[in-house]
């Protein structure tokens, strides 16, 4: 059954449900660590002997590599390495999964040290190990390359073109039809969809097609990617960095030394927020590669230029899209053409999003058709819903236009056409019970919708999906002997998830929350892990955790039919007591937790409760936002009155880092909509690699996020879990950019909505009335 | 070159260290002083995860030689408490789950003390443009403001 809930009492709401943790605002365990300064980030850790890493960049959008000379830079004093690819080895293509989005070997070795070109500035060619970070930077200095200059392309339109210099001379595309004969930027075409949209679009009574264009823009993440590797002289190695997956990172960097899996430690520091920027390697194998040259440990922290540079930004795209409706509001025919930058390697998230451009309408006839299209800037990352932004933007806002075409509000036409459980999606699956109408319909009910707006003022609605992931996760539950527990995880916590973990665990043992303390082990501690992303680790972990906790108690509950020499049949668990059922045995026979974990010695050993599995059934999380905006006529500036984001959650573990999520999804997407963009010059170089330049939202520009919380459960989580991180991202672009049609009057194809772009359009539309 | 002698007064403790005349206060804190606490997201004075206070002063140390720090009083997040005691503002961050990844809550904790220093009864407005030089990408920056502004009314009861 259906349950929205507008958060009003939690307390009230988990008593009703019973639930002595799950539903409630507890603190976070990390939390004090993180307020007075203690919590260890990437850059946070010293080793004694350690020296400084430093990377030498290309200044160059595209050359090829004549010659590296490193012999003055050996030779100053205080330098202990430097490697270049001749310290790599060659890998073949060979695609792995990186997240929601696939890596090649091929490509990732390339793009952590060039080695026939340089394909964007900021590509990395040599690295320095030195006794600290003046020498590092010395020794860089000292380092000749010579480079033949190429002609670069950076336009995702420009680089489709049959005569485009090639970025890489022998791509033929995948999936094109008929099969590619010559080379070309576009790595790859993909289509989805079902029906004849040629059928679909006769049927129409009105017809919208728009062509937009957006930016790359960066994750943004504030703390730099850091790590410290340390390898000993016998190919023993230790590595701590800020990752969103150290299991991940354990593979690509064995694979990439060519080092035995188990020889590589990995430690995941606390992570300054990843968004899906942290999912892949950069610094980390040529840390561990100068650490094995040097034999001392190796420190590498990006400046943030670097972190602009030359880790991974979101697509930018150009995107055509046509959408056909009858007159009493039901959409017949929608097609999407998108064409996405992947940076200078292949793998840019067009495929989802054309699996997710029209997730969230019942569509008879649709199509969605995406091209992978390499560009001379750095390898786009996964950022959060990686792909579903773009895509639900060009979508939302043509939906925007047809339905005030037609004349009917923009939540009721979505409410004629959304997907509802048994909903064939575009992209194929039938959808289990998702809640698109239920936050459609709160999002109508709320007093946000219905409050009236000032002269000139905006008003923008969207909606948003995102899949969602389960995937591999091993969780451990060490005993203590007096009846307290280590609950060991193996996904880092980006955003309070060992909050949530903990608070299941609780729950499902019966103890109080500061009797179980959550913490990530090393990679050597427990199974795979696949790492924290796609939304998946309270759904994914979450269910793994509850069933090592599962697994504990039915461990519990055999000690104590030992000790009562009872079958284990009779005995509950409950609140933390092993009892018999039936009043066998009477009152004062219980045994607490913490006695069987005493007793442990004597009744078989260790209690360790374990559960490892590749968890299915992730449920995708639908959302629709409301947002009221003011333009200012003179400066461009559009400002952001009011903002309320509707989700669903399943069900939310911790209902504030659920807020969370949602607020801070709504602020990236504010920026994505009004300010943010990588502004390259001719020479095909970043132009803003700094927080001046590159305008991410601050406090000012903002107000309060509401935010309602909607529960529809999802049935493979024990108590309804469905992934939230990442859909908060996807509804901002469009509803902005439709709120800023109805306060101006002038419909944007093109983000961001900056200043300079507002005033342009608003002097093109004055002078062509 | 020789290197510098500084004395300082580092969240109540005299700390003397010597340093390159090139390195900045933050450098020193992190990488000598091992204070960790304060972080280092831009190096350009514009993240503020560097905040500490200097002579009362809201700064950010990322943009202050180390050799400028010499005779000033500095505090920086690891003084924040009072001993086992959390100061009001760290305890409202912890319930208004104001921090997600938490990097740029010591900064956040750092300029807010700054600010209800001079201004107990300050308005969501002046909270937000005073906490403007912070970045946070987290949380969209409500449960921040949230907790600040429930510290000053708790503060001032
Ligand atoms: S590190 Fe000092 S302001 Fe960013
Ligand atoms: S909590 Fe992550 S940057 Fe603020």
């Amino acid at each position: 059954m259906a349950i929205v809930t507008k958060r009003v009492s939690d307390e009230r709401e988990a008593e009703e449900q019973n639930f002595n943790w799950v539903g409630t605002r507890a603190v976070r365990p990390d939390g004090v660590d993180k307020v007075t300064g203690r919590a260890k980030f990437g850059a946070d850790l010293h080793l004694p002997n350690m020296l400084v890493g430093k990377m030498l960049r290309s200044p160059h959008a595209h050359a090829r590599i004549l010659s590296i000379d490193i012999s003055s830079a050996e030779k100053l004093p205080g330098v202990k390495a430097i490697v270049t690819r001749e310290d790599f080895s060659d890998l073949a293509s060979e695609f792995v999964p990186a997240g929601e989005m696939m890596v090649n070997y091929r490509d990732i070795t390339r793009n952590v040290m060039a080695r026939e070109k340089v394909l964007y500035e900021g590509h990395a060619l040599a690295a320095v190990a030195a006794v600290n970070a003046i020498v590092a930077r010395e020794a860089l200095a000292l380092i000749q390359v010579d480079y033949e200059v190429l002609p670069h392309v950076l336009d995702v339109v420009e680089a489709m073109k049959p005569e485009a210099v090639l970025i890489q001379e022998d791509l033929l595309t995948d999936g094109a039809d008929p099969p590619a004969d010559k080379p070309s930027n576009i790595a790859k075409r993909v289509e989805f969809g079902h029906g004849d949209i040629e059928t679909g679009f006769a049927k129409a009574d009105v017809i919208v097609e728009r062509e937009f264009n957006t930016r790359p823009v960066h994750q943004g993440y504030i703390e730099p990617h850091a790590c410290v590797a340390s390898v000993s002289e016998d190919g023993q190695a230790e590595l701590w960095c800020s990752t969103q997956g150290h299991y991940v990172v354990r593979g690509h960097c064995a694979r990439i030394l060519g080092m035995d899996v188990a020889k590589l430690r990995v430690t995941a520091s606390e992570i300054g927020g990843g968004f899906g920027g942290k999912t892949v390697v950069y610094l980390e194998p040529v840390a561990l590669a100068l650490s094995r040259k040097a034999c001392q440990p190796v420190k590498m922290v990006m400046t943030r230029e670097e972190v602009f540079k030359a880790s991974g930004p979101a697509s930018g795209a150009n995107m055509r899209v046509k959408i056909g409706a009858t007159r009493d509001g039901r959409i017949t025919a929608g097609e999407a053409i998108l064409h996405y930058q992947a940076g200078a390697f292949q793998g840019s998230p067009v495929p989802p999003g054309a699996q997710c451009a029209f997730a969230p309408y019942d569509l008879e006839h649709v199509r969605a058709v995406g091209f992978d299209v390499l560009v001379n800037r750095p390898k786009v990352a996964a950022y959060r819903a990686p792909g579903a932004p773009i895509s639900e933007y060009a979508v939302e806002s043509v939906v925007d236009e047809v339905a005030k075409k037609l004349n009917i509000d923009p939540i009721e036409f979505r409410l004629k056409n959304a997907s509802r459980e048994g909903t064939k999606a575009s992209h194929g699956p039938k959808f289990g019970p998702i809640g698109l109408v239920e936050t459609l319909e709160a999002a109508q009910a709320h007093d946000h919708y219905q409050s009236p707006l000032q002269p000139g003022q905006g008003r923008g609605v969207a909606s948003g999906y995102w899949f969602n992931i389960g995937g591999q996760s091993s969780v451990t539950l060490n005993t203590s002997e007096d009846g307290t527990v280590a609950l060991v995880v193996g996904t880092p916590d980006i955003g309070g998830s060992r909050a949530s973990l903990g608070m299941m665990v609780a729950e499902e043992l019966g103890v109080e929350l500061d009797k179980v303390r959550p913490m990530i082990g090393d990679t050597s501690s427990l199974g795979y892990n696949f790492l924290t992303g796609g939304s998946r680790t309270t759904f994914a972990t979450g269910k793994v955790a509850v069933d090592a906790a599962r697994d504990l108690v039915s461990q519990l509950r055999e000690r104590a039919a030992k000790i009562w020499d009872v079958p284990v049949g009779d005995i509950l668990w409950h609140n933390g007591e092993a009892l018999q059922k039936n009043g066998r045995g009477g009152p004062t026979e219980t045994l607490s937790f913490r006695d069987l974990a005493e007793s442990m010695g004597k009744t078989g050993g260790p209690l360790v409760g374990q559960a490892s599995e590749n968890v299915q059934g992730a449920a995708p999380s639908f959302g629709t936002h409301v947002v009221d905006v003011d333009v200012d006529r003179e400066t461009g500036r559009v400002e952001i009155l009011r903002y309320t984001v509707v989700q669903d959650a399943g069900k939310a573990i911790h209902p504030s880092y659920v807020e969370g999520q949602y607020q801070g999804g709504a602020v990236q997407g504010i920026g994505w909509a009004l300010n943010e963009e990588y502004i390259y010059d001719s020479e095909g170089r970043l132009e803003n690699a700094g927080f001046l330049d590159y305008r991410m939202p601050v406090c000012s520009d903002v107000p309060m996020i509401d935010t309602v919380i909607v529960e529809v459960p999802n049935p493979a989580h024990p108590y309804g879990v469905k992934g939230v991180g990442e859909t908060p991202i996807v509804p901002p672009l469009a509803a902005i950019s439709n709120a800023v049609a109805n306060a101006l009057g002038i419909r944007f194809s093109e983000l961001p909505m900056s200043p300079p772009r507002v005033l342009a359009a608003i002097a093109a539309a004055s002078s062509s009335k | 070159m020789s290197k510098v002698h500084v004395s300082t007064i580092i969240n109540d403790d005299t700390v003397e260290f010597l340093c390159e005349s090139e390195q900045t206060l933050l450098d020193v804190l992190r990488d000598d002083l091992r204070l960790t606490g304060s972080k280092e997201g831009c190096a350009s004075g514009d993240c503020g995860a560097c905040s500490v206070i200097m002579d009362g002063r809201l700064v950010c140390a990322c943009l202050l030689l180390a050799a400028e720090a010499e005779g000033s009083t500095i505090e920086t997040i690891e003084g924040m408490a009072n001993g086992s005691d959390l100061h009001p503002l760290q305890q409202q961050f912890l319930d208004h789950a104001a921090l997600q990844c938490g990097v740029c809550t010591p900064g956040f904790l750092i300029a807010a003390k700054a600010l209800l220093d001079r201004n107990p009864d300050p308005t969501e407005t002046e909270v937000r443009y005073w906490l403007a030089g912070n970045l946070c990408r987290c949380t969209g920056y409500d449960k921040i403001v949230r907790a600040v502004l429930d510290t000053a009314a708790e503060t001032r009861n």
